[in-house]
């Protein structure tokens, strides 16, 4: 098949990468943009949604969609439960210092990964998706001078995969609308402005804190609940999202939500097209570098307005 | 203060006699070990110039460390050097490196800082594993008996190496005694208390700060150097974020800002990490308790400790 399909597949692929891409990385905007602070270990409880995805699924075992559905609802909480755990017995300690955090999320990063190798293994295993047609995509060529469908012709996607984009898109607007638009939302904007003011009207800023914490580690959770149908949950899988999630934070500007989902898309769309044509290590090589480079020349990011 | 230069000079000329004293008496497993802890503790001195006086906290100095290591294993693999010349070249690629990351990454601060050292080591790291054909990836490459005779000394014999290594973390520790009583070294502590009123004093912040990025550097690169060269093997393991993160584990646990401390904090972290890795494969969940212990209750590490509570003259 010719460069123009294959390009067509390349960018679904990409789009469920961005989809998933955007919700990790909103997590992480989310916890830099209220909290000031920098969650190193967000990777890794990406990773323990994938794994309790996984170990939901196996526990309720029955039909897939009902094992699926339930991870979809557990895994993200308790994930946000132990990020928030973690938040008051460690970060409320050291008082949200930005570079002690980072240390300290190190360490908690090797916790979570490691205790994961302890308890699950070592193993790669896969989740059921709850359904998954395959769907060819059609294409039209020119061919003896009038244009031809041609369909199907062998590539496809599944209905998994576009769900995923849908439900991803789903969980961002819900994001929003609670930011905008809910009490709760107002309360982090008015924490994320001014810390000290928020406090002096009562806010309860250590709370706002452990809530936003879980949430962003939620956001992670979810997403990676909603790949590990067409990946495996892997105890070392942390480290791709947690890089990935930084690019595009800080392309799309420390803290700005609607600059990190262009940025997911860009990075996401991007990422999946240079990995089909030319080598995955090369993509990463490049996007690295660029992440630097706007750090160091424009470090309010290409669509962000503020320094980080 | 001259009381204190005579007792920190004993000190730290006891701790160096006391290695030497050990090399025979250790028995053979420990002999190994502790050789290998002096290299990586002269790579923790490195750290420490940067991170515990300076007060820049890098998340990316296995780049440094891998350019000493590539460096020299490289000139040997490719140009056919010499232990002596490949170990310049070593030095002379740390020395470049950690110049190029100096001149870019200090145009920010903080967070930003961390955060464009780590992805500059990244990207280091993943350049290793894309140019495998002269790098051999993760794979890496042993530097054969024959290449390790160092001035008609054969560096793979264990005595030897015990020597070498006590030789480099000497030079390493003295001249961190040395610089932190310079005015160098005094100016460096100056901008990591308060860098504004450094400035606001007349020093050239920007220019001492590239001066320990670069002496940073390049210490760590000659420990990467002497570590390939002394235990034969070359392999991107060295370059990737856990090398990063192992430096500022060491220093943190030993105490920020001590010339102690990277040595203290080395030979804890190693024997943990060996005595839990007999017990589970899991053993960097060692590392990660100890770093959100010490980030909690110790943040100024177990010489720091020693200082604020018994020796108050500790360098």
């Amino acid at each position: 098949m010719e460069f123009g399909p294959h390009l067509v597949l390349a960018t679904l692929e990409g789009a469920v990468t961005a989809a998933v891409l955007a919700l990790t990385a909103v997590g992480l905007s989310l916890v830099f943009g209220v909290m000031r602070v920098v969650n190193v270990a967000h990777g890794e409880f990406f990773m323990l949604g994938a794994v309790l995805a996984w170990w939901v699924t196996s526990l309720i075992g029955g039909p897939p969609a009902l094992g699926f559905a339930a991870a979809l609802v557990v895994a993200p909480l308790l994930v946000g439960l132990l990020a928030a755990a973690a938040d008051m017995t460690v970060l409320k300690r050291i008082d949200y210092d930005p570079e002690r955090t980072i240390v300290a999320t190190i360490g908690l990063l090797y916790i979570l990964q490691q205790v994961t190798l302890m308890t699950y293994g070592a193993d790669a295993r896969p989740v059921e998706p709850p359904f998954n047609t395959r769907l060819a995509i059609p294409w039209v060529t020119f061919a003896e001078g009038r244009p031809q469908l041609i369909w199907p012709w062998g590539l496809g996607t599944t209905s998994y995969k576009l769900a995923v984009i849908g439900a991803a898109a789903a969980v961002l607007a819900g994001v929003w609308l609670v930011m905008t638009r809910s009490r709760i939302g107002l309360l982090m904007r008015a924490t994320q402005l001014d810390r000290d003011m928020a406090l002096a009207f009562g806010i309860p800023v250590e709370r706002i804190y452990a809530l936003v914490f879980g949430l962003g580690a939620a956001l992670a959770a979810l997403a990676a609940v909603l790949i590990v149908p067409i990946s495996q949950a892997h105890y070392l899988m942390g480290g791709d999202p947690l890089l990935l999630s930084f690019i595009v934070v800080i392309i799309g500007g420390l803290g700005s939500l609607p600059g990190t989902l262009v940025a997911a898309i860009l990075i996401g769309l991007s990422d999946g097209i240079i990995s089909v044509f030319f080598s995955p290590t090369l993509a990463k090589i490049l996007a690295t570098l660029l992440v630097a480079l706007v750090l160091v020349f424009r470090p309010q990011g290409l669509f962000g307005l503020r320094a980080a | 203060m001259s009381g204190g230069g005579a007792r920190s000079l004993a000190l730290h000329g006891g701790v160096l006699a006391l290695l030497l004293a050990l090399h025979f008496v250790l028995p053979a497993y420990h002999h190994g070990n502790l050789a290998r802890i002096m290299v990586l503790a002269s790579y923790a001195i490195g750290y420490n110039i940067l991170f515990g006086y300076t007060g820049l906290l890098s998340l990316g100095h296995a780049l440094f460390f891998a350019a000493g290591m590539y460096g020299m294993g490289l000139a040997m693999r490719h140009a056919g050097l010499g232990p002596g010349p490949a170990l310049a070249a070593g030095l002379a690629a740390g020395l470049a490196v950690s110049a190029a990351m100096g001149l870019l990454a200090l145009r920010t601060a903080g967070v930003a800082f961390m955060i464009v050292t780590l992805m500059f080591a990244q990207a280091g790291y993943l350049a290793l594993l894309y140019f495998g054909a002269w790098t051999r990836g993760d794979e890496g490459f042993v530097i054969q008996q024959a290449e390790r005779i160092l001035w008609g000394i054969d560096l793979s014999d264990p005595g030897n190496r015990y020597l070498a290594a006590l030789a480099l973390f000497a030079l390493c520790l003295l001249a961190t005694l040395w610089l932190v009583e310079r005015p160098f070294g005094k100016v460096l502590v100056a901008i990591r208390e308060n860098e504004e009123r450094a400035r606001m004093l007349g020093y050239n912040v920007f220019a001492y700060k590239l001066g320990a990025v670069i002496l940073s550097g390049t210490v760590s690169a000659a420990a990467g150097a002497a570590y390939g060269l002394l235990f034969g093997y070359v392999g991107a393991t060295f370059a990737s974020v856990q090398y990063s993160i192992f430096p500022l584990l060491w220093v943190l646990l030993g105490g920020a800002g001590t010339v102690l401390g990277p040595l203290i904090g080395t030979l804890f972290m190693f024997y943990l990490i060996d005595l839990s890795s007999g017990v589970t494969s899991a053993y960097m969940l060692v590392a990660g308790v100890v770093l959100v212990l010490v980030t909690l209750f110790a943040p100024q590490g177990l010489a720091g400790l020693l200082r604020a509570r018994l020796w108050r003259w500790l360098p």
